[in-house]
């Protein structure tokens, strides 16, 4: 006697296949689907930038003439914004990431500190902007220069490199801690000496990721009032200075007006994208190469 | 050689104790920057309460800040961002979910290596891009197909804010399908159901916690967004739902008002505080809401 008809089960067996087939290939569709756009936005890029990029481009100063306008001047405020981003974002981003993992007891401090930088990285990054004009811009009376720009990025990018870097610490091995305390070490020559070596390749990797989120960002920029024109190179922190990104907000607003701005535009975000593919290529680089495991 | 070493040790025990409280102090700044940004909103917001209601503020539906009879309602600008986030949570919802379900349910080791990195590659691409994207390329090919389409319009940056948002809730969603036990898939499959059985009727009800933080997440992005929207939507400040026209959104109403160098004590330049106020208090709701999600799936594991 039979308990089980088997053509019955073929029957209904055959149709969830398929269906399962079908979903699979629908869920592969929208994997692909950002890969599709990614080559879109790239080639329409390359498309629009073809023959605009050459040395008069790079090195150029900003003009309103298409044929003569060059972006050194963004590309001479990126830098020097990256120069007040990387040493404040790593002071602050490491040395608090060192307080709330190795110093910092489980407790009220702690998760009040913890909640608050995961708060901060979900504000948007236009009140970042709005904080750098009152404080910076205003009540320091600093203007849009590079130092206010540059302090406003390291908070906006600061829960990025506390929270890379503490998982950095956190990988360290408790032994390795024990060793050194074995040998006499104190807690901070511990800390100096054997958890940030251990650490450095995750702590670099975060603040290489944090630098091309400031690089990239535009709109707290646009509020703190940086120019988007810029005829005298910056030279100083205290400098006015532009960016690339404002460069390229600038060129397409106004690319209704004078349709050439759009191939500037492009051609920025090509150099823009360069620096940022790059930058991310060598952290994760650093994170595959120099990460020890332990 | 015990007086030398002594004195060693004494400078040694100066900056053991002053390093605690040195790392406290510079710990502290997180917490300054958010006491900064409470304060100066605040206090500003308070000053434009002054001057217009506060029931007025958020009932009025015009909103005119440059016209001889400046009026102040909010509404025009919660309906852009409101609209612009429905729509591109339209594209990223799908989308990302299915793309998790992809990686973490159907893909090879290796085509999950492929994939993920285009993925990061997609989310670090600078909004200004998408901006450029979304004005030059997205509005004119969606006006061949939609009559009527306006220049700027709010359709274009709400699509591809979706797109921007994308990886964020595939990466949020695959972290929250893969942390399902496979205990769980593989009792499923041993009784007989297909890939697809198990993800539906085991994986995403397991995951779904983790999976609607994720959408929140992406919503509270998607509110706070501004590149893409201050250049791809215009600057309408009319009240409307129609999806093909230009609407501001709260945040290019912050840009386009600090660009126009409001005088500092006008109503226009408080008004911007007001905005950011509403705007930020939107935005920490929202991700209060995705931890308190996030924080109840892992009580169930």
């Amino acid at each position: 006697m039979k308990y089980v008809d088997i053509e019955q089960v073929q029957k209904k067996m055959n149709s969830r296949v398929l269906i399962n087939k079908l979903a699979k290939s629908l869920f592969l569709l929208s994997a692909l689907f950002g890969l599709v756009i990614l080559v879109i936005l790239i080639g329409q890029v390359f498309i629009q930038s073809f023959g605009w990029i050459d040395m008069n481009f790079l090195t150029g100063k900003f003009s309103n003439d298409p044929n003569k306008a060059g972006i050194m001047g963004a590309i001479l405020g990126t830098l020097w914004l990256m120069a007040v981003v990387a040493p404040v974002t790593m002071f602050l981003g490491v040395g608090t990431a060192i307080y709330l993992e190795e110093y910092a007891k489980k407790g009220k401090v702690r998760s009040f500190i913890q909640t608050n930088i995961s708060n901060l990285a979900g504000v948007p990054s236009v009140v970042f902007g709005i904080l750098g004009l009152t404080i910076f811009v205003r009540n320091f009376d600093l203007g849009s220069v590079v130092l206010a720009g540059g302090l406003t990025m390291s908070l906006l990018v600061l829960p990025i490199v506390v929270v890379a870097s503490q998982e950095a610490i956190r990988a360290v091995p408790q032994y390795l801690r024990e060793a050194s305390y074995a040998m006499g070490a104190t807690k901070w020559q511990t800390v100096k000496n054997v958890v940030l070596p251990a650490s450095l390749a995750g702590i670099l990797t975060g603040l290489i990721l944090s630098l091309s989120r400031a690089i990239g960002e535009t709109a707290p920029l646009v509020v703190l009032g940086i120019p988007a024109l810029l005829i005298p190179f910056p030279g100083d922190i205290l400098d006015r200075f532009t960016v690339l990104p404002m460069q390229i907000y600038y060129w397409t607003i106004d690319s209704a007006l004078v349709a050439e701005y759009a191939n500037l535009a492009a051609a920025t975000i090509l150099v823009l994208l360069v620096v940022l593919f790059t930058m991310n290529s060598i952290a994760i680089l650093i994170r595959n190469k120099f990460q020890k495991r332990f | 050689m015990i007086d030398k070493n002594k004195k060693t040790i004494s400078i040694g025990s100066i900056t053991e104790k002053m390093v605690p409280g040195m790392l406290l102090a510079i710990a502290t700044v997180s917490i300054l920057t958010t006491i900064g940004i409470l304060y100066t909103l605040l206090s500003e917001t308070i000053l434009f309460f002054t001057d217009i209601p506060f029931l007025d503020f958020y009932t009025g539906t015009v909103l005119k800040p440059l016209s001889s009879e400046a009026q102040f309602g909010i509404l025009p600008l919660v309906t852009g961002t409101i609209i612009s986030s429905v729509i591109a949570m339209f594209v990223a919802i799908p989308i990302g979910v299915m793309t998790a379900i992809y990686l973490s349910e159907y893909a090879s080791n290796r085509v999950r290596r492929t994939l993920k990195p285009i993925l990061e590659v997609l989310a670090g691409i600078p909004t200004i891009v998408y901006g450029f994207f979304a004005l030059t390329l997205i509005t004119p090919l969606l006006r061949t197909f939609v009559p009527g389409l306006e220049a700027t319009n709010i359709l274009s940056p709400g699509l591809v804010m979706g797109i921007m948002i994308i990886p964020m809730v595939a990466s949020l969603s695959e972290d929250a399908m893969s942390s399902v036990p496979n205990s769980m898939r593989e009792g499923a499959l041993a009784l007989g159901a297909t890939k697809l059985e198990v993800t539906w009727k085991v994986v995403l009800p397991a995951a779904a916690s983790g999976i609607i933080a994720s959408f929140v997440l992406g919503i509270s992005r998607a509110i706070g967004e501004t590149m893409i929207v201050t250049i791809a939507s215009g600057s309408s400040k009319a009240f409307t739902l129609d999806i093909t026209q230009s609407m501001q959104t709260m945040t290019a109403y912050i840009v386009e008002v600090t660009g126009g160098d409001a005088p500092a004590g006008s109503t226009i330049y408080y008004s911007l505080y007001a905005v950011a106020m509403t705007l930020f208090v939107f935005t920490l709701l929202m991700n209060l809401l995705a931890q308190y999600i996030s924080r109840k799936v892992r009580e169930e594991y």
